[in-house]
């Protein structure tokens, strides 16, 4: 009888970050947005770091907290709070940023809180219902399930070289 | 495999380009009336290599071509052709042919094949069709007396025991090839088996040509050690020989070298390389590789002031050994942070070296005489800053060539020298750089931009003064030229020099007297990579401005301060009403706290004045410039941002921005 041996070599695989052999599990960074718990592809993830310092940008979206200083690199900062609406925006010494890194850019994006690391299948994954939201479901690649917890898959990328993130120039748009 | 060889490609095309660019620049040096041996020997050089490059990686169009200029440029070298201004021209578009063929061997496409064969052909007459031998038929007074185009044939077939009474054959083959144009044919005995031959016997012979002036006596001089020891016949070479050039040539450049391979040739390799290798030392590095480094040195420039402004808060006695070091560290980054923003300086020769192509290219098609000068070629500028300012110059190097200059009758009627001159001059002064582009022309004429300027539908008064006239010139569309020209008057022009050099952070200013020339200076930044700034607070935030926007700072009586309307405002300096925006409106933040101190920063820029009311002024310091866009995007009213002593980021003004945006709101 052979389960358990694959079984750990599954979870070994998932481990390594993914093997292109056994795309089947991926994993997931899962955070939380008020009360609902959202997870974006952890190879996006290049940090996580507390808020601070952040420079007000002339005429900006409300989303868009500014920019800070990362190591010397320019970083803008989005509040996904105040972009889907959720929760109330408080700046504390909990707040967290992920730092993304997405299309060759740095981006940082202020939630709730971060959980935990996620393995997920194939089979755990169910399609995104069509749904009125202030998150376009264009943006959601499906919904996570993991015992009772439900997970929001979001398509980082996608979301954040979307136009109405205004992150970027048009022409840096075309380009992507 | 294939992807080293490609990456040996790169280097071949980096460097053949770069020896085209020599060889353009020496042809343009070459004075007809005084060759200079060397400036010849550069040109030679530059081809040779291209050849030999060409050959090795299997570009024979390449090769096969420049081994027509070679060949040409070797009998330049050795006097037995004679330089004219037909020639350099001709050389000069065979550079061109040569570019071309590179260009296409580089992007993998079809070279233009007519012009090449054009250029081959122009080539190949200049070689064969007028041969060195046979210009005493008939050329340009120019050319030497029939009697020095004549040589000598020589048959030199030393003895076997010639080395060891310590004489070298090789060594009068090149005492011969120092008289003038030597194509030597080494021979070897035809039964010759390896078993007999002594080492330190000789059993090369040669038959030797030798183009020169040189008489039969020095001729033999060369061979006078070796008289008793050789067998030595010298005919006279005549003028209408009846070999070839052609052949006469390939012979001493002989594509597959009899054994011992003609001396003359291999000397002159020898020598070359030598040359090549006294060059100032360098290395070509990759500028993202500079730029890497630059952005860590801007980092510790930050880390560095973090550092001293953290060191300022102790107590000097307690830690003084600290603040020593902390001192000495200030000292260090501010050395190092100069050296490095030193690799990427370059001389403006840079740009400078591709005027006199286009001088000599356009006077000749407008046929005007034009020399260009050019003065403080060697000035160093940041290399960003010299790639954007190339195309504004060569505008205005054309300008003055087909607007400024005269032509020659014009320029002689008027008093003047024949030959119009174009100067270039570029020096440091302060922290930026200062390009004078001035012609000795015509100069510009204050009704005909007036009368032009109304017919564009400009507001033009008689009452302008002087500079503000000039200054229409750099309005949209304007063209002062009678005729459009394909030189240049198409209208489109000025105006764009003017947004490169402002988008630079630069000034333009234009001066001309009529009858004596226009001038056009340039002011620049050194780099953009680093700039002065004046640090302001509104509220919490700091925001840099420019310092080379900012006319003054002062602090405004509240009754010079008027407001026009319900939202605009004026505020008085000196007699003159500028408007006043409070800097937080706009840059949309809340109002800071109020207070009655009426802080402003005059602003100026394009000639327009903008008071900025801020809360405060924290000081003078040099940022270095970060980009918004490589993670964000485009902020409007802001050029950059930058990272300040305590860590955090801020925004740098454009002053040009500013001031463009507010114009129309201000005067609605």
């Amino acid at each position: 009888m052979n389960p358990p041996v694959f079984d750990s070599h599954n979870a070994a695989i998932a481990q390594a970050g993914g093997n292109p052999s056994e795309a089947a599990v991926r994993e997931y960074l899962t955070f939380t947005l008020g009360a609902e718990e959202y997870g974006v592809d952890i190879l996006k993830v290049q940090e996580i770091r507390g808020y601070d310092a952040v420079t007000r940008i002339p005429d900006a979206p409300d989303f868009i907290k500014g920019v800070i200083n990362l190591r010397g690199t320019i970083v803008p900062v989005v509040d996904m709070r105040l972009k889907f609406k959720l929760g109330r925006a408080e700046y504390n010494e909990f707040t967290v940023m992920i730092i993304l890194n997405i299309a060759r850019r740095v981006v940082g994006m202020v939630v709730d809180g971060v959980s935990d690391v996620m393995q997920l299948t194939a089979e755990q994954i169910r399609p995104a219902p069509e749904f009125g939201s202030a998150i376009n479901t264009r943006y959601i690649t499906g919904l996570g399930t993991l015992d009772s917890r439900m997970l929001i898959l979001v398509d980082i990328e996608k979301l954040m070289s979307g136009s109405d993130m205004a992150l970027m120039d048009a022409h840096a748009q075309s380009l992507q | 495999m294939s992807l080293d060889l490609s990456r040996f490609h790169q280097t071949f095309f980096e460097e053949s380009f770069e020896g085209l660019d020599t060889m353009e620049s020496a042809l343009l040096r070459l004075d007809p009336a005084s060759v200079e041996a060397e400036t010849i020997n550069t040109i030679f050089r530059a081809a040779h290599s291209i050849k030999g490059g060409g050959g090795t990686f299997g570009f024979t169009a390449v090769s096969a071509f420049t081994h027509l200029l070679e060949t040409l440029l070797d009998q330049m070298r050795s006097g037995s052709r004679p330089v004219t201004a037909e020639l350099v021209d001709l050389l000069l578009r065979s550079v061109d042919a040569v570019r071309e063929l590179l260009n296409a061997a580089r992007d993998g496409r079809p070279a233009n094949l007519d012009l090449i064969a054009g250029h081959q052909l122009a080539l190949e007459q200049a070689l064969a069709g007028k041969p060195v031998a046979a210009s005493s038929t008939g050329g340009p007074a120019t050319e030497p007396p029939p009697a020095a185009a004549r040589g000598w044939r020589i048959r030199f077939v030393p003895q076997p025991g010639l080395f060891r009474s310590g004489n070298d054959p090789l060594r009068i083959l090149r005492e011969l090839a120092g008289l003038g144009s030597l194509s030597a044919e080494a021979q070897l005995p035809e039964a010759l088996s390896l078993a007999d031959t002594q080492p330190e016997d000789s059993h090369v012979s040669w038959n030797l040509e030798l183009l020169s002036s040189a008489s039969e006596a020095t001729v033999r001089e060369a061979f006078a050690w070796v008289e008793d020891e050789c067998e030595l016949q010298i005919s006279p070479l005549l003028a209408a020989d009846t070999r070839p050039a052609l052949t006469l040539i390939q012979g001493g450049k002989a594509e597959t070298p009899p054994p011992a391979a003609s001396a003359a040739p291999k000397a002159r390799a020898g020598s070359e390389r030598r040359s090549a290798g006294e060059g100032t030392g360098s290395i070509r590095v990759p500028t993202d590789k500079i730029d890497v480094l630059i952005n860590l040195v801007g980092e510790l420039v930050i880390t560095q002031a973090m550092l001293a402004q953290t060191g300022a808060n102790l107590d000097p006695v307690v830690n003084e050994r600290l603040l020593t070091a902390l001192a000495q560290l200030d000292r260090n980054t501010r050395a190092l942070q100069e050296s490095v923003m030193g690799i990427r300086m370059l001389p403006m020769d840079f740009v400078f070296s591709r005027f006199p192509r286009l001088v000599h290219d356009l006077a000749g098609k407008l046929g005007k005489k034009v020399r260009l000068e050019t003065v403080g070629a060697d000035t160093e500028l940041d290399k960003s800053v010299i790639e954007k300012i190339a195309d504004p110059l060569t505008h205005l190097v054309r300008n003055a060539l087909d607007h400024g200059i005269e032509t020659a009758a014009e320029r002689l009627a008027a008093g003047k020298p024949e030959e119009g001159v174009i100067t270039l001059r570029a020096s440091h002064r302060g922290g930026s750089i200062v390009i004078e582009i001035s012609d000795d022309g015509r100069g510009l004429s204050r009704d005909r931009i007036l009368a032009k300027a109304r017919s564009q539908g400009l507001d033009a008064p008689d009452s302008l003064a002087d500079a503000e006239v000039y200054q229409l010139i750099f309005a949209p569309g304007f063209s002062t030229a009678e005729v459009v020209t394909d030189v240049s008057g198409r209208g489109v022009g000025m105006d764009v020099v003017k947004k490169n050099i402002l988008a630079l952070n630069g000034q333009v200013d234009l001066g001309s007297r009529p009858g004596q020339g226009t001038q056009v200076t340039i002011r620049l930044p050194l780099t953009l990579a680093i700039l002065d700034g004046m640090s302001v607070a509104v509220g919490e935030e700091v925001f840099i401005v420019p310092l080379a926007a900012v006319v003054e700072s002062l602090q405004a009586h509240p009754e010079d301060v008027k407001t026009i309307g319900h939202s605009a405002r004026v505020v008085r300096v000196r007699n003159e009403m500028v408007p006043l925006m409070a800097l937080h409106d706009l840059v949309g933040l809340p109002a800071a706290t109020e207070n009655d101190r009426n802080l402003c920063i005059l602003i100026e820029s394009d000639g327009r004045k903008l008071a900025l009311g801020v809360d405060d002024l924290l000081g003078q310091q040099q940022v270095v410039v970060k980009n918004l866009e490589s993670n964000y995007r485009r902020v409007p009213n802001m050029s950059g941002a930058t990272i300040l002593g305590d860590g955090r980021v801020a925004l740098i003004l454009d002053a040009g921005e500013l001031v463009r945006r507010l114009q129309p709101a201000v005067a609605a």
